[in-house]
């Protein structure tokens, strides 16, 4: 009969544990799991991009909801447990579910220390360890304000780097002279304290927390032991970890600091094993992943009968910041039977020491370059007798032998285990032969097959590396994503076989270009329309079926199918007469809510898609026509009042903010295009932040693109200068008609920058003045059949079955 | 009343619905979405995504699917259930065509839950 394995703690521990036993034997075990936390397994080293806004939660779930379901494991989510008990082999949870094990793991992971400061149970005293700390940070983030972290260790820094990140002031506090005092030495804590600093990070090291201030039980801030007191509107305590052992203490289990298990990882109760960071293993309880990692295999094997022992594993360290590189492993303390060799470049930021004992690398700090980190790590695993090599050995492999400085070479030279994935223990040979036995060609086949650079994610570049070397020229790292999967194509291929094969229609794509499915999908099909329309005007006719509901129907849709309407108010300006017909409209259709948009106009919020076409009907008699608020396509041109008013205004910057718009509106792009025009530097149109922005100066006109104020914050980038209206003009025509040819549908205008680059736009928009008039020309020309209002279109009958229901009865008919 | 009973009404024509594309019906309280494919079969759901309850027939249709407008959950056309990783059903009604006229049996389909 099956055995019941009952697991207590859904980390990553017991997360790997579990592939590694299905790998065994998938039916051996009918297995249950108890997660105090309300949700699946996730990577919890990710937890820091999360916070800072690189990643989403789906972005790191490491086991979602359908694999528990394929590998039949029950999981009872936010069921805590509280009881085991060995003499019926039982364990139950708060919320009173009962299971039965014949083997059971504790997994209880570790609870964050809290320092017993007065004032530590205020509201908005955090410590960083689950998702749900990370959404109370998260929240804390919306209103600004300054984050006191209490630890300058990795945890402490992470999370400071991504209250950074969020845009908050962030304040670190530290009691010892230098940061991550237990992985670096003084010189490298000292860059590394630069370095974060320079993130505008301000680092009080040698400071002691006295009492956490708060007012109607939220905290205000904290008093420090010389009597400073810093504000805050929120504090995370990063100070430590400790094994939570607890459960098994009422039990009886043998408990040090945490659970003690032995090299198969048994506690001292039959059939009772313990796994992660609630462990205590040869006197060393682990925080890092590769150990806990490397009991979860060995567990693994043990419950399948196997005769597997973990003897303690060695760490190497990697902070999480983007931008900080930074590498340790091993022992670095200064002492009379050892040496180091020690390279510094100080212009470079960067510093590299290892330390060794009798020929043999003992310990490896880097900070600044850190790609010969696996290399030293390997060296010091294997305690490689490095006398040879010591001349050259910190400059690093590449230098090794008189090999190439090619970093292909380098990844070629490592023997076959050497350690490519520190958190999951993936050594070369592995990787390469996954690559070859089940003809991976990508990385994300990689990283589920073997499961190398799917945790912390820093040795991607190795494993892209160990691709190229296996596959050759046909795996290319910088390999385009196909369109979506009803095509291997890329977007760029897509969009060059349209104009080669003159392709006109999205069946003939479909069919020219070998799509997987009959008709596409909602990804594909708004793609090819707008490729279509964009590549082909006058000719190719528009497919609504295959425009997102915003487009096909002219309207935004809401989240209870209700629509908002923008008309145009042209660079934001507006007459008694429009606002009036704006009431109007507002009263006569019983519209719930009006808004002031970012863009200078008025939306109409929450209108009933049936009433649309009488709604644009009274606002077309009032001369408005469609703001495209819903396109991708030119959207608002923001000005501010220039020389019409302000004393300060160099040009006319509102009449030209209308000129633009009057000429561009009703243009397709392959993204939303926001622009804008300020009167002179003060930028009060915030034109730095826009797709496309214009800053009047007394010489003229100052071009500027590529800006972003929404999931990215980004100022814009210099086109160039032109000395008149007209030039302006034909500067910003020519740049949208080049953006909408190179576009991918959907990439923003500073994406498409980012993948083109400054110079080579430059020289299309700028040095190339004929490329430039013909693209001009080209917008033009696509305009004839653009600038049609597609309000006025539908109040004249055009799609009114878009607008009706085709039936309707009631209820004695549905009987 | 007879289960048994069958209660088709004609709602309309096929070329009331665009091709790839949809069209509502009222049914006192309830809409619910008539659907066309590339392939001239049509299928009807309530107008109700399982997710958060978007307006399926305001989608966009490929391949026996349709894809919400307000979170991108894809639906059967032919089950009313979610498809991929996501999870949910969303109801059915059988609906035939008579030569062009369209014919809606109201009578639920039990998908065997609720």
């Amino acid at each position: 009969m099956t055995q019941k394995l009952v697991i207590i703690g859904n980390g990553m521990s017991p997360g790997r544990m579990l592939e590694h036993l299905f790998e065994e034997d998938a039916s051996a075990y009918d297995v249950t799991i108890f997660n105090a936390e309300p949700r699946v397994n996730y990577n919890r080293l990710m937890l820091s991009p999360v916070l800072s806004g690189e990643k989403t939660y789906e972005d790191i779930i490491t086991h979602d909801d359908a694999w528990y379901d394929t590998n039949n494991v029950t999981l009872h989510k936010g069921a805590k447990v509280t009881e085991i008990n060995k003499t019926n082999k039982t364990v139950t949870s708060e919320t009173g579910i009962t299971a039965a094990y014949d083997k059971l793991i504790i997994a209880t992971g570790s609870t964050p220390f809290i320092i017993p400061l007065p004032g530590h149970d205020l509201e908005g005293v955090l410590v960083y360890r689950d998702l749900d700390d990370v959404d109370a940070m998260l929240k804390a983030t919306q209103s600004k304000g300054r984050a006191v972290v209490i630890g300058g260790g990795l945890l402490g820094l992470e999370a400071a780097a991504g209250f950074n990140a969020r845009g908050m002031d962030v304040t670190v506090l530290h009691l010892m002279p230098t940061l991550m005092e237990r992985q670096l030495d003084p010189a490298a804590g000292y860059l590394l304290e630069k370095a974060i600093k320079d993130k505008g990070i301000e680092v009080l090291t040698e400071v002691n927390s006295k009492e956490i201030l708060g007012k109607n039980g939220k905290v205000t801030g904290i008093k420090l032991d010389d009597g400073t007191v810093i504000d805050a509107k929120i504090i995370v305590m990063a100070v430590g970890i400790r094994p939570s052992a607890a459960l098994a203490q009422t039990i009886d289990i043998d408990c040090n600091r945490g659970i003690l298990v032995n090299d198969k990882m048994e506690t001292s109760e039959e059939d009772i094993y313990a796994l992660g960071e609630c462990v205590e293993h040869r006197g060393e309880c682990y925080g890092l992943v590769a150990p806990l990692y490397e009991m979860g295999k060995v567990l693994a094997k043990n419950l399948c009968g196997g005769d597997e022992e973990f003897t303690g594993s060695v760490t190497a360290t990697k902070l999480k910041v983007t931008g900080i590189d930074l590498f340790s492993a091993g022992d670095f303390a200064e002492s009379a039977d050892r040496e180091e060799i020690v390279l510094r470049d100080a212009t470079q930021g960067i510093y590299k020491r290892l330390v060794l004992k009798d020929n043999r690398i003992i310990g490896a700090v880097q900070f600044g370059e850190t790609s010969d980190g696996t290399w030293f790590f390997d060296l010091l695993k294997k305690q490689t007798d490095i006398s040879e090599m010591r001349d050259s050995l910190i400059f690093g492999q590449a230098y090794q032998g008189g090999a190439s400085l090619d970093p292909m070479q380098a990844v070629a030279a490592l023997p076959d285990d050497a350690e490519i994935c520190g958190c999951s223990g993936i050594c070369k040979s592995t990787i390469v032969t996954a690559i070859q036995d089940n003809n991976l060609t990508s990385l994300d086949e990689v990283r589920s097959h073997t499961k190398a650079s799917a945790s912390c994610g820093t040795c991607t570049g190795l494993v892209e590396q160990l691709m190229s070397l296996s596959l050759g020229d046909s795996y290319d790292p910088s390999k385009v994503a196909a369109v979506c999967p009803c095509t291997d194509l890329g977007h760029d291929d897509v969009r060059r076989l349209i104009k080669v094969k003159e392709l006109k229609s999205i069946p003939a794509v479909m069919q020219e270009l070998e799509w997987k499915t009959s008709c596409g999908c909602a990804k594909c099909r708004p793609a090819l329309n707008y490729y279509l329309v964009s590549d082909w005007p006058g000719e190719y006719e528009d497919d609504y079926q295959s425009r997102f509901i915003n487009e096909r129907v002219h309207a935004n849709i809401q989240k209870d199918g209700t629509y908002s309407v923008v008309p145009r108010m042209w660079g934001g300006m507006t007459t008694s007469d429009e606002l009036r017909a704006i009431a109007d409209v507002v009263d006569k259709f019983d519209i719930p809510a009006v808004k002031v948009t970012g863009g200078q106009r008025i939306d109409m919020l929450g209108v009933q898609k049936k009433d649309l076409p009488a709604v644009w009907a009274d606002l077309g008699d009032a001369g408005f026509v469609s703001g495209h608020a819903y396109a991708k396509g030119l959207r608002t041109v923001k000005t501010c009042v220039g020389t019409d008013w302000c004393r300060f205004g160099t040009q006319d910057s509102t009449g030209f903010g209308i000129r633009i718009e009057k000429f561009m509106w009703g243009s397709w792009t392959p993204a939303k295009l926001k622009l804008a025009v300020s009167g002179c530097p003060r930028n009060c149109s915030e034109a730095t932040c826009k797709d496309i922005g214009v800053i009047c100066v007394d010489s003229g006109y100052e071009i500027h693109f590529g800006g972003a104020a929404g999931l990215e914050i980004k100022g814009t980038e210099l086109l160039g200068h032109a000395t008149s209206e007209e030039e302006a003009l034909e500067y910003i025509a020519a740049l949208t008609q080049l953006y909408r040819e190179q576009g991918h549908y959907l990439e923003r205008i500073y994406k498409w920058l980012n993948r083109i680059g400054l110079e080579e736009i430059r020289r299309e928009i700028l040095n190339d003045h004929e490329g430039r008039k013909a693209l001009f020309g080209r917008f033009v020309y696509s305009q004839e059949f653009a600038q049609k209002d597609p309000w006025s279109e539908r109040v004249s009958g055009k799609d009114k079955h878009e607008f009706k229901p085709m039936a309707s009865f009631g209820l004695e008919a549905a009987e | 009343m007879n289960a048994i009973t069958e209660n088709w009404i004609k709602i309309g024509q096929l070329s009331d619905i665009p091709k790839r594309g949809a069209r509502c019906v009222q049914n006192g309280d309830m809409t619910i979405a008539l659907f066309r494919s590339a392939d001239d079969r049509v299928f009807a759901l309530e107008d109700k995504c399982p997710h958060k309850n978007g307006p399926l027939s305001q989608g966009i249709v490929h391949d026996g699917c349709v894809t919400c407008p307000l979170h991108n959950w894809v639906i059967s056309l032919e089950t009313g259930q979610a498809q991929g990783a996501d999870e949910g059903e969303t109801l059915s009604f059988p609906v035939k065509l008579d030569g062009n006229d369209i014919l809606l049996e109201l009578r639920r389909i039990n998908n065997g839950k609720k």
